[in-house]
Protein backbone atom coordinates (compact mmCIF):
# COMPACT_ATOMS: atom_id res chain seq x y z
CA UNK A 1 0.00 0.00 0.00
CA UNK A 2 1.12 3.77 -0.84
CA UNK A 3 -0.88 6.85 0.76
CA UNK A 4 -2.10 8.96 -1.88
CA UNK A 5 -2.82 11.49 1.07
CA UNK A 6 0.31 12.02 1.43
CA UNK A 7 1.88 11.96 -1.65
CA UNK A 8 2.94 15.49 -3.73
CA UNK A 9 0.96 15.68 -6.86
CA UNK A 10 4.52 15.07 -8.80
CA UNK A 11 5.20 11.63 -6.67
CA UNK A 12 0.76 11.10 -7.61
CA UNK A 13 1.72 11.26 -11.13
CA UNK A 14 4.42 9.51 -10.75
CA UNK A 15 2.47 6.79 -9.31
CA UNK A 16 -0.51 6.62 -11.55
CA UNK A 17 0.85 7.67 -15.28
CA UNK A 18 3.24 5.87 -17.37
CA UNK A 19 5.33 7.75 -20.31
CA UNK A 20 4.62 11.21 -18.68
CA UNK A 21 5.51 14.49 -20.59
CA UNK A 22 4.82 17.45 -18.90
CA UNK A 23 3.57 20.72 -20.61
CA UNK A 24 4.96 23.85 -19.26
CA UNK A 25 7.72 22.35 -16.85
CA UNK A 26 8.74 24.22 -14.36
CA UNK A 27 10.11 27.48 -15.25
CA UNK A 28 10.32 30.93 -13.80
CA UNK A 29 8.57 32.33 -16.45
CA UNK A 30 5.25 30.25 -15.50
CA UNK A 31 4.89 31.71 -12.49
CA UNK A 32 2.02 34.29 -10.80
CA UNK A 33 2.78 37.58 -11.37
CA UNK A 34 1.16 38.50 -8.99
CA UNK A 35 1.99 37.09 -5.67
CA UNK A 36 5.49 38.95 -5.46
CA UNK A 37 3.41 42.15 -5.22
CA UNK A 38 1.88 40.72 -2.18
CA UNK A 39 5.64 39.38 -1.03
CA UNK A 40 4.21 35.89 -1.03
CA UNK A 41 6.22 33.10 -2.35
CA UNK A 42 5.61 31.49 -6.05
CA UNK A 43 5.91 28.18 -7.30
CA UNK A 44 7.78 27.45 -10.55
CA UNK A 45 4.65 25.20 -11.70
CA UNK A 46 2.27 27.54 -9.65
CA UNK A 47 1.22 24.54 -7.98
CA UNK A 48 -0.29 22.17 -10.99
CA UNK A 49 1.32 19.50 -13.19
CA UNK A 50 -0.03 19.54 -16.28
CA UNK A 51 0.67 17.12 -19.24
CA UNK A 52 -0.26 13.69 -21.62
CA UNK A 53 0.63 10.06 -20.65
CA UNK A 54 -0.32 6.70 -20.70
CA UNK A 55 -2.54 4.65 -17.85
CA UNK A 56 -3.37 1.08 -18.47
CA UNK A 57 -1.78 1.57 -22.17
CA UNK A 58 -4.33 4.40 -23.22
CA UNK A 59 -3.19 8.04 -24.29
CA UNK A 60 -4.66 10.30 -20.83
CA UNK A 61 -4.39 13.97 -20.77
CA UNK A 62 -3.31 14.62 -16.67
CA UNK A 63 -3.77 17.37 -14.46
CA UNK A 64 -2.20 16.96 -11.09
CA UNK A 65 -2.69 19.98 -8.39
CA UNK A 66 -0.27 20.16 -5.37
CA UNK A 67 -1.98 20.58 -1.87
CA UNK A 68 1.46 21.86 -0.75
CA UNK A 69 1.48 25.18 -2.55
CA UNK A 70 -1.01 27.57 -1.31
CA UNK A 71 -3.25 24.59 -0.39
CA UNK A 72 -4.04 23.68 -4.52
CA UNK A 73 -5.93 27.01 -4.94
CA UNK A 74 -6.52 28.17 -8.22
CA UNK A 75 -4.63 31.56 -9.57
CA UNK A 76 -4.12 33.17 -12.79
CA UNK A 77 -1.55 30.72 -14.41
CA UNK A 78 -2.68 27.87 -12.66
CA UNK A 79 -6.51 28.66 -14.23
CA UNK A 80 -4.77 28.79 -17.59
CA UNK A 81 -2.61 25.96 -17.47
CA UNK A 82 -5.58 23.64 -16.66
CA UNK A 83 -7.20 25.83 -19.39
CA UNK A 84 -5.04 24.92 -21.87
CA UNK A 85 -4.70 21.57 -21.07
CA UNK A 86 -8.25 21.10 -21.64
CA UNK A 87 -8.18 23.10 -25.29
CA UNK A 88 -5.61 20.32 -26.28
CA UNK A 89 -7.50 17.57 -25.36
CA UNK A 90 -10.07 18.60 -27.73
CA UNK A 91 -8.15 18.91 -30.10
CA UNK A 92 -5.81 16.01 -29.91
CA UNK A 93 -8.74 13.76 -28.32
CA UNK A 94 -6.70 11.12 -25.64
CA UNK A 95 -9.28 8.37 -24.46
CA UNK A 96 -9.71 10.62 -21.11
CA UNK A 97 -8.76 13.55 -18.97
CA UNK A 98 -7.77 12.58 -15.54
CA UNK A 99 -8.08 15.69 -12.90
CA UNK A 100 -6.07 14.62 -9.66
CA UNK A 101 -8.00 17.55 -7.88
CA UNK A 102 -6.64 18.90 -4.62
CA UNK A 103 -7.60 22.63 -4.23
CA UNK A 104 -9.16 24.95 -1.54
CA UNK A 105 -10.57 26.87 -4.87
CA UNK A 106 -9.92 30.44 -5.82
CA UNK A 107 -6.97 31.97 -4.95
CA UNK A 108 -7.49 34.69 -2.71
CA UNK A 109 -4.11 36.27 -3.43
CA UNK A 110 -5.57 36.84 -7.04
CA UNK A 111 -8.94 36.67 -6.39
CA UNK A 112 -10.50 38.51 -9.66
CA UNK A 113 -8.65 36.63 -11.70
CA UNK A 114 -9.00 33.25 -10.24
CA UNK A 115 -12.36 33.28 -10.01
CA UNK A 116 -12.63 34.17 -13.65
CA UNK A 117 -10.20 31.44 -14.26
CA UNK A 118 -12.23 28.36 -12.55
CA UNK A 119 -15.50 29.28 -14.61
CA UNK A 120 -13.32 28.93 -17.85
CA UNK A 121 -12.28 25.68 -16.13
CA UNK A 122 -15.31 24.75 -15.98
CA UNK A 123 -16.44 26.12 -19.71
CA UNK A 124 -13.15 24.19 -21.01
CA UNK A 125 -13.90 21.05 -18.94
CA UNK A 126 -17.26 20.92 -20.18
CA UNK A 127 -16.13 21.48 -23.60
CA UNK A 128 -13.73 18.56 -23.72
CA UNK A 129 -17.20 15.92 -22.39
CA UNK A 130 -18.84 17.68 -25.90
CA UNK A 131 -15.81 16.37 -27.79
CA UNK A 132 -16.63 13.00 -26.49
CA UNK A 133 -13.43 12.56 -24.02
CA UNK A 134 -14.60 11.49 -20.71
CA UNK A 135 -13.01 13.70 -17.96
CA UNK A 136 -12.28 11.53 -14.47
CA UNK A 137 -11.42 13.79 -11.16
CA UNK A 138 -9.71 12.16 -8.89
CA UNK A 139 -9.83 13.44 -4.71
CA UNK A 140 -7.52 11.58 -2.23
CA UNK A 141 -5.68 14.84 -1.08
CA UNK A 142 -5.55 16.10 2.64
CA UNK A 143 -6.27 19.97 1.54
CA UNK A 144 -9.77 17.81 -0.13
CA UNK A 145 -11.47 20.10 -3.08
CA UNK A 146 -13.63 22.97 -2.27
CA UNK A 147 -14.61 26.40 -4.19
CA UNK A 148 -14.62 26.48 -7.34
CA UNK A 149 -13.10 23.35 -7.83
CA UNK A 150 -15.88 21.40 -5.91
CA UNK A 151 -18.28 22.69 -8.30
CA UNK A 152 -15.26 21.61 -11.13
CA UNK A 153 -15.30 18.84 -10.02
CA UNK A 154 -19.21 17.80 -10.13
CA UNK A 155 -18.79 18.64 -13.98
CA UNK A 156 -16.64 15.70 -14.60
CA UNK A 157 -18.49 12.39 -15.65
CA UNK A 158 -16.38 10.60 -12.71
CA UNK A 159 -15.35 11.09 -9.24
CA UNK A 160 -13.33 8.89 -7.56
CA UNK A 161 -13.01 9.68 -3.48
CA UNK A 162 -10.74 7.80 -0.58
CA UNK A 163 -12.84 7.93 2.58
CA UNK A 164 -10.36 10.70 3.87
CA UNK A 165 -10.87 12.80 0.70
CA UNK A 166 -13.26 15.99 1.29
CA UNK A 167 -15.63 17.24 -1.43
CA UNK A 168 -17.54 20.58 -1.13
CA UNK A 169 -18.20 24.34 -1.52
CA UNK A 170 -17.86 26.37 1.50
CA UNK A 171 -14.98 24.78 3.70
CA UNK A 172 -16.08 24.71 7.33
CA UNK A 173 -13.93 27.91 8.89
CA UNK A 174 -15.46 29.67 6.63
CA UNK A 175 -19.04 28.43 7.36
CA UNK A 176 -18.10 28.92 11.26
CA UNK A 177 -16.85 32.92 10.78
CA UNK A 178 -20.29 33.68 8.49
CA UNK A 179 -22.85 32.28 10.68
CA UNK A 180 -21.24 31.26 14.21
CA UNK A 181 -20.07 27.78 15.98
CA UNK A 182 -23.60 26.49 16.66
CA UNK A 183 -23.89 26.44 12.43
CA UNK A 184 -20.99 24.37 12.26
CA UNK A 185 -18.03 23.67 14.30
CA UNK A 186 -14.83 23.33 12.42
CA UNK A 187 -12.96 21.85 14.94
CA UNK A 188 -15.66 18.98 15.34
CA UNK A 189 -13.42 16.47 12.86
CA UNK A 190 -16.01 14.06 13.20
CA UNK A 191 -19.09 16.16 11.87
CA UNK A 192 -16.38 17.56 9.33
CA UNK A 193 -15.82 14.72 8.08
CA UNK A 194 -19.47 13.09 8.03
CA UNK A 195 -20.53 16.26 6.26
CA UNK A 196 -17.80 16.58 3.29
CA UNK A 197 -15.81 13.40 3.27
CA UNK A 198 -16.15 10.26 0.76
CA UNK A 199 -18.28 7.81 2.28
CA UNK A 200 -20.90 10.63 2.65
CA UNK A 201 -20.61 12.01 -0.98
CA UNK A 202 -20.42 7.93 -2.40
CA UNK A 203 -23.91 6.99 -0.54
CA UNK A 204 -25.61 10.97 -1.64
CA UNK A 205 -24.14 9.71 -4.75
CA UNK A 206 -21.33 12.67 -5.88
CA UNK A 207 -19.02 10.45 -6.24
CA UNK A 208 -19.03 7.16 -8.44
CA UNK A 209 -16.28 5.06 -7.00
CA UNK A 210 -14.80 4.34 -3.77
CA UNK A 211 -11.32 3.45 -2.63
CA UNK A 212 -8.69 2.69 0.11
CA UNK A 213 -6.55 5.45 0.20
CA UNK A 214 -3.64 3.52 -1.51
CA UNK A 215 -1.84 4.40 -5.20
CA UNK A 216 -3.02 1.53 -6.93
CA UNK A 217 -6.97 1.15 -5.62
CA UNK A 218 -7.12 4.73 -7.14
CA UNK A 219 -5.64 3.59 -10.72
CA UNK A 220 -7.66 0.62 -11.08
CA UNK A 221 -10.67 3.11 -10.28
CA UNK A 222 -9.40 5.65 -13.01
CA UNK A 223 -9.17 2.26 -15.81
CA UNK A 224 -12.53 1.13 -14.02
CA UNK A 225 -13.85 5.01 -14.86
CA UNK A 226 -12.72 4.70 -18.38
CA UNK A 227 -14.02 1.56 -19.25
CA UNK A 228 -17.23 2.12 -18.23
CA UNK A 229 -17.61 6.20 -20.35
CA UNK A 230 -17.10 4.08 -23.32
CA UNK A 231 -20.71 2.21 -22.61
CA UNK A 232 -22.44 5.89 -21.68
CA UNK A 233 -22.88 8.96 -22.94
CA UNK A 234 -19.81 11.63 -22.18
CA UNK A 235 -21.25 14.54 -23.15
CA UNK A 236 -23.88 16.54 -21.59
CA UNK A 237 -27.50 15.62 -22.71
CA UNK A 238 -31.12 16.76 -21.86
CA UNK A 239 -31.88 13.44 -20.61
CA UNK A 240 -29.18 13.44 -18.62
CA UNK A 241 -29.37 16.88 -17.45
CA UNK A 242 -33.71 16.40 -16.41
CA UNK A 243 -32.76 13.01 -14.62
CA UNK A 244 -29.85 14.84 -12.59
CA UNK A 245 -32.58 17.38 -12.00
CA UNK A 246 -34.67 14.81 -10.58
CA UNK A 247 -32.20 13.55 -8.42
CA UNK A 248 -31.24 16.51 -6.65
CA UNK A 249 -34.66 17.70 -6.12
CA UNK A 250 -35.48 13.96 -4.78
CA UNK A 251 -32.62 14.43 -2.63
CA UNK A 252 -33.92 17.90 -1.16
CA UNK A 253 -37.39 16.46 -0.68
CA UNK A 254 -36.11 13.56 0.95
CA UNK A 255 -32.98 14.74 3.25
CA UNK A 256 -33.69 18.76 3.46
CA UNK A 257 -35.46 18.43 6.54
CA UNK A 258 -32.33 16.31 8.25
CA UNK A 259 -29.83 18.22 10.40
CA UNK A 260 -27.09 15.41 10.43
CA UNK A 261 -25.62 13.39 7.93
CA UNK A 262 -26.10 10.29 9.81
CA UNK A 263 -29.72 10.92 10.04
CA UNK A 264 -29.96 10.61 5.67
CA UNK A 265 -27.83 7.49 6.07
CA UNK A 266 -30.41 6.12 8.45
CA UNK A 267 -33.02 7.30 6.17
CA UNK A 268 -31.62 5.62 3.21
CA UNK A 269 -31.68 2.08 5.13
CA UNK A 270 -28.48 2.26 6.92
CA UNK A 271 -28.84 0.12 9.69
CA UNK A 272 -26.26 1.79 12.25
CA UNK A 273 -25.09 4.70 10.96
CA UNK A 274 -22.96 5.37 13.63
CA UNK A 275 -20.72 2.81 13.04
CA UNK A 276 -19.93 4.16 9.40
CA UNK A 277 -17.09 6.01 10.45
CA UNK A 278 -15.02 3.07 12.18
CA UNK A 279 -15.41 0.83 8.79
CA UNK A 280 -13.01 -0.42 6.37
CA UNK A 281 -13.08 0.73 3.42
CA UNK A 282 -14.30 -2.65 1.78
CA UNK A 283 -16.58 -3.32 4.29
CA UNK A 284 -18.38 0.09 4.03
CA UNK A 285 -19.06 -0.67 0.20
CA UNK A 286 -20.36 -4.27 1.13
CA UNK A 287 -22.47 -3.09 3.95
CA UNK A 288 -24.16 -0.21 1.60
CA UNK A 289 -24.10 -1.78 -1.44
CA UNK A 290 -28.04 -2.44 -1.55
CA UNK A 291 -29.31 0.56 -0.28
CA UNK A 292 -27.25 3.02 -2.34
CA UNK A 293 -29.88 3.52 -5.07
CA UNK A 294 -30.21 5.23 -8.06
CA UNK A 295 -28.66 7.82 -6.38
CA UNK A 296 -25.71 7.38 -8.61
CA UNK A 297 -26.63 9.36 -12.04
CA UNK A 298 -24.66 11.87 -13.18
CA UNK A 299 -25.71 14.90 -15.56
CA UNK B 1 -31.03 49.16 -9.25
CA UNK B 2 -34.40 47.39 -7.95
CA UNK B 3 -34.87 44.26 -10.26
CA UNK B 4 -38.87 45.31 -10.97
CA UNK B 5 -37.43 48.84 -12.34
CA UNK B 6 -34.77 46.96 -13.81
CA UNK B 7 -36.92 44.48 -16.21
CA UNK B 8 -38.91 47.76 -17.01
CA UNK B 9 -36.43 49.15 -18.28
CA UNK B 10 -35.22 46.10 -20.32
CA UNK B 11 -38.86 45.15 -21.63
CA UNK B 12 -40.42 49.03 -21.88
CA UNK B 13 -43.19 47.26 -24.18
CA UNK B 14 -43.83 44.80 -20.95
CA UNK B 15 -43.18 41.32 -19.74
CA UNK B 16 -44.20 38.32 -18.14
CA UNK B 17 -41.58 37.34 -15.29
CA UNK B 18 -42.10 37.44 -11.72
CA UNK B 19 -40.33 37.43 -8.79
CA UNK B 20 -41.23 34.99 -5.93
CA UNK B 21 -38.74 34.59 -2.73
CA UNK B 22 -36.13 36.21 -4.48
CA UNK B 23 -36.52 34.04 -7.69
CA UNK B 24 -36.87 35.53 -10.98
CA UNK B 25 -38.69 33.87 -13.73
CA UNK B 26 -40.77 34.40 -16.78
CA UNK B 27 -40.91 35.04 -20.52
CA UNK B 28 -40.27 38.68 -21.76
CA UNK B 29 -40.66 39.64 -25.53
CA UNK B 30 -37.99 42.01 -27.35
CA UNK B 31 -38.57 43.01 -31.08
CA UNK B 32 -41.11 40.42 -31.04
CA UNK B 33 -38.47 38.07 -30.53
CA UNK B 34 -39.37 35.89 -26.88
CA UNK B 35 -36.60 35.82 -23.94
CA UNK B 36 -36.53 33.55 -21.08
CA UNK B 37 -35.49 35.91 -17.74
CA UNK B 38 -33.85 33.58 -15.13
CA UNK B 39 -32.24 35.14 -11.95
CA UNK B 40 -32.02 36.19 -8.38
CA UNK B 41 -32.57 39.75 -6.63
CA UNK B 42 -32.06 40.83 -2.89
CA UNK B 43 -28.64 40.12 -2.88
CA UNK B 44 -30.12 36.56 -2.30
CA UNK B 45 -27.10 33.81 -1.23
CA UNK B 46 -28.01 30.72 -3.78
CA UNK B 47 -28.76 28.04 -1.72
CA UNK B 48 -29.55 24.62 -2.97
CA UNK B 49 -33.47 25.51 -3.60
CA UNK B 50 -32.38 28.68 -5.78
CA UNK B 51 -29.91 27.13 -7.94
CA UNK B 52 -32.35 23.85 -8.64
CA UNK B 53 -34.73 26.45 -9.74
CA UNK B 54 -32.70 28.38 -11.91
CA UNK B 55 -31.64 25.28 -13.82
CA UNK B 56 -35.24 24.00 -13.89
CA UNK B 57 -36.26 27.19 -15.61
CA UNK B 58 -32.97 26.96 -18.45
CA UNK B 59 -33.79 22.91 -18.61
CA UNK B 60 -37.79 23.99 -19.48
CA UNK B 61 -36.08 26.86 -21.98
CA UNK B 62 -34.28 23.75 -23.80
CA UNK B 63 -36.81 21.75 -23.61
CA UNK B 64 -39.79 23.89 -24.55
CA UNK B 65 -38.58 26.38 -26.65
CA UNK B 66 -35.33 25.34 -28.98
CA UNK B 67 -32.90 28.07 -29.64
CA UNK B 68 -35.16 31.28 -27.33
CA UNK B 69 -32.19 33.44 -25.71
CA UNK B 70 -31.43 33.40 -22.14
CA UNK B 71 -30.91 35.94 -20.42
CA UNK B 72 -29.78 35.73 -16.49
CA UNK B 73 -30.10 38.99 -14.26
CA UNK B 74 -27.84 38.68 -11.64
CA UNK B 75 -27.53 39.89 -7.53
CA UNK B 76 -26.54 37.85 -5.17
CA UNK B 77 -24.34 37.79 -2.19
CA UNK B 78 -22.43 34.68 -3.01
CA UNK B 79 -22.86 30.86 -1.78
CA UNK B 80 -25.41 30.11 1.00
CA UNK B 81 -22.74 29.73 4.05
CA UNK B 82 -24.86 26.92 5.87
CA UNK B 83 -23.98 23.61 7.21
CA UNK B 84 -27.20 21.97 5.76
CA UNK B 85 -26.44 23.48 1.89
CA UNK B 86 -23.00 21.30 2.11
CA UNK B 87 -24.55 18.29 3.90
CA UNK B 88 -26.11 18.11 0.83
CA UNK B 89 -23.40 18.91 -1.22
CA UNK B 90 -24.24 22.59 -2.33
CA UNK B 91 -21.68 22.17 -5.40
CA UNK B 92 -23.76 19.58 -6.91
CA UNK B 93 -26.38 22.12 -7.26
CA UNK B 94 -24.15 25.03 -8.78
CA UNK B 95 -22.44 22.49 -10.86
CA UNK B 96 -25.66 21.06 -12.24
CA UNK B 97 -26.99 25.13 -12.93
CA UNK B 98 -24.01 25.62 -15.02
CA UNK B 99 -23.77 22.60 -16.71
CA UNK B 100 -27.39 23.14 -17.52
CA UNK B 101 -26.36 26.75 -19.02
CA UNK B 102 -23.77 24.83 -20.49
CA UNK B 103 -26.58 22.43 -22.50
CA UNK B 104 -28.10 25.83 -23.42
CA UNK B 105 -25.28 27.04 -25.34
CA UNK B 106 -24.40 23.48 -27.20
CA UNK B 107 -28.18 23.58 -28.41
CA UNK B 108 -27.87 26.92 -29.78
CA UNK B 109 -29.28 29.39 -26.72
CA UNK B 110 -27.37 32.58 -26.68
CA UNK B 111 -27.04 33.58 -23.12
CA UNK B 112 -26.84 37.13 -22.14
CA UNK B 113 -25.79 38.24 -18.23
CA UNK B 114 -26.54 40.91 -16.65
CA UNK B 115 -24.97 41.83 -12.99
CA UNK B 116 -27.58 44.48 -12.07
CA UNK B 117 -26.60 44.70 -8.62
CA UNK B 118 -24.27 42.62 -6.24
CA UNK B 119 -21.91 39.29 -7.50
CA UNK B 120 -19.96 37.58 -5.59
CA UNK B 121 -17.88 34.54 -5.65
CA UNK B 122 -19.60 31.34 -5.51
CA UNK B 123 -23.27 32.65 -6.48
CA UNK B 124 -21.90 34.01 -9.15
CA UNK B 125 -19.66 31.32 -11.35
CA UNK B 126 -22.14 29.22 -12.30
CA UNK B 127 -24.79 31.64 -13.21
CA UNK B 128 -23.38 34.72 -14.96
CA UNK B 129 -20.36 33.75 -15.75
CA UNK B 130 -21.34 30.90 -17.59
CA UNK B 131 -22.95 33.24 -19.89
CA UNK B 132 -21.78 33.54 -23.69
CA UNK B 133 -21.36 37.31 -22.31
CA UNK B 134 -21.64 38.89 -18.49
CA UNK B 135 -22.39 42.66 -18.76
CA UNK B 136 -22.27 44.80 -15.53
CA UNK B 137 -24.45 47.68 -14.58
CA UNK B 138 -22.16 50.72 -13.54
CA UNK B 139 -23.36 50.69 -9.79
CA UNK B 140 -22.96 46.89 -9.91
CA UNK B 141 -20.54 44.99 -7.39
CA UNK B 142 -18.06 41.99 -8.49
CA UNK B 143 -16.01 41.10 -5.81
CA UNK B 144 -14.71 37.39 -4.87
CA UNK B 145 -14.52 39.45 -1.30
CA UNK B 146 -13.89 42.95 0.59
CA UNK B 147 -10.34 44.28 0.70
CA UNK B 148 -10.53 44.23 4.78
CA UNK B 149 -11.53 40.21 4.49
CA UNK B 150 -8.66 39.81 1.65
CA UNK B 151 -6.00 41.99 3.88
CA UNK B 152 -7.00 39.26 7.13
CA UNK B 153 -6.72 36.00 5.04
CA UNK B 154 -3.14 37.24 2.90
CA UNK B 155 -1.73 38.76 5.80
CA UNK B 156 -1.27 41.33 3.70
CA UNK B 157 -1.98 45.02 5.19
CA UNK B 158 -5.08 46.70 3.61
CA UNK B 159 -3.70 50.07 3.56
CA UNK B 160 -1.01 47.81 0.84
CA UNK B 161 -3.75 46.08 -0.90
CA UNK B 162 -5.61 49.24 -1.91
CA UNK B 163 -2.67 50.64 -2.80
CA UNK B 164 -1.96 47.92 -5.21
CA UNK B 165 -5.60 47.58 -6.62
CA UNK B 166 -5.22 51.29 -8.21
CA UNK B 167 -2.89 49.41 -11.08
CA UNK B 168 -3.90 45.62 -10.87
CA UNK B 169 -7.53 44.88 -11.25
CA UNK B 170 -6.14 41.41 -9.89
CA UNK B 171 -6.76 42.88 -6.40
CA UNK B 172 -9.58 45.19 -6.71
CA UNK B 173 -13.34 44.82 -6.36
CA UNK B 174 -15.93 46.12 -9.37
CA UNK B 175 -17.19 45.77 -13.02
CA UNK B 176 -14.12 48.12 -14.47
CA UNK B 177 -11.84 45.82 -12.71
CA UNK B 178 -13.47 42.89 -14.33
CA UNK B 179 -14.15 44.55 -18.19
CA UNK B 180 -10.32 44.84 -17.86
CA UNK B 181 -9.28 41.09 -16.96
CA UNK B 182 -12.23 40.04 -19.49
CA UNK B 183 -14.53 38.60 -17.41
CA UNK B 184 -16.78 41.44 -17.84
CA UNK B 185 -17.98 42.04 -21.36
CA UNK B 186 -18.73 45.65 -21.01
CA UNK B 187 -20.76 48.09 -18.67
CA UNK B 188 -24.07 48.96 -19.67
CA UNK B 189 -25.62 52.75 -20.00
CA UNK B 190 -28.72 54.55 -20.86
CA UNK B 191 -30.58 52.76 -23.04
CA UNK B 192 -30.91 49.10 -21.56
CA UNK B 193 -33.23 47.53 -23.85
CA UNK B 194 -30.75 48.64 -26.90
CA UNK B 195 -28.01 47.48 -24.74
CA UNK B 196 -29.12 43.75 -24.50
CA UNK B 197 -30.53 43.92 -28.24
CA UNK B 198 -26.86 44.58 -29.37
CA UNK B 199 -25.77 42.14 -26.55
CA UNK B 200 -27.75 39.55 -28.42
CA UNK B 201 -26.20 40.23 -31.48
CA UNK B 202 -23.19 40.12 -30.41
CA UNK B 203 -23.54 36.53 -28.59
CA UNK B 204 -20.38 34.65 -29.45
CA UNK B 205 -20.58 31.17 -28.09
CA UNK B 206 -16.51 30.57 -27.73
CA UNK B 207 -15.48 31.95 -24.53
CA UNK B 208 -13.01 34.40 -25.55
CA UNK B 209 -12.79 36.05 -21.95
CA UNK B 210 -8.60 35.52 -21.75
CA UNK B 211 -7.84 37.10 -24.92
CA UNK B 212 -10.28 40.30 -23.83
CA UNK B 213 -8.15 39.93 -20.77
CA UNK B 214 -4.73 40.23 -22.87
CA UNK B 215 -6.29 42.98 -25.07
CA UNK B 216 -7.33 45.11 -21.94
CA UNK B 217 -4.39 44.48 -20.34
CA UNK B 218 -5.94 43.54 -17.01
CA UNK B 219 -4.83 40.09 -17.45
CA UNK B 220 -1.69 39.53 -19.41
CA UNK B 221 -0.92 36.19 -18.24
CA UNK B 222 -3.73 33.76 -18.97
CA UNK B 223 -4.17 33.86 -22.78
CA UNK B 224 -0.21 33.10 -22.58
CA UNK B 225 -0.12 30.23 -20.98
CA UNK B 226 -3.10 29.05 -22.64
CA UNK B 227 -0.99 29.60 -26.35
CA UNK B 228 2.15 28.18 -24.79
CA UNK B 229 0.42 24.67 -23.28
CA UNK B 230 -1.49 23.95 -26.66
CA UNK B 231 1.39 25.04 -28.84
CA UNK B 232 3.72 22.26 -26.75
CA UNK B 233 0.75 19.96 -27.00
CA UNK B 234 0.72 19.90 -30.75
CA UNK B 235 4.41 19.53 -30.52
CA UNK B 236 4.36 16.17 -28.37
CA UNK B 237 1.28 14.91 -30.61
CA UNK B 238 3.83 15.43 -33.79
CA UNK B 239 6.96 13.43 -32.32
CA UNK B 240 5.02 10.41 -32.37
Amino acid sequence: MSSYLEATARQRVAALISDFTEFLPPAKEWTSPHLPQLNAPVSFDDGVIIGRGTIDGKQVYVAAQEGGFMGGAVGEVHGAKLVGLMRAAVIHKPQALVLLAESGGVRLHEANAGLIAVSEVMRALLAVRAAGIPVIVVIGGSNGCFGGMGIVSRCANVIIMSEEARLAMSGPEVIETANGVEEFDSRDRALVWRTTGGKHRYLLGDCKMLVADDDAAFKAAIVQGMQDSIQSEVALSLAALEAEQEMLTARLQDFGNKTDPMDIWAAMGVEHPEDIAMLDTQVFLQLTASIRQTERQHG
Amino acid sequence: MDSRQLLAQLFPHGHEVTIADDFISGTATLDGQGISVIGTSSHTPIGVEIALAQARAVLATVRDYPQRPILLLVDTQGQRLRHRDEMLGINSYMAHLGKCLELARQSDHKIIALVYDQALSGGFVTSGMMADACYALPGATIRVMGLPAMARITKVAEEKLTALALHNPVFAPGPKNYERMGGVQAIWNGDLAQCLRDALLQADPRDQRSELGQQRGGRRKSQQVIDAVMLQAAQTAQVE
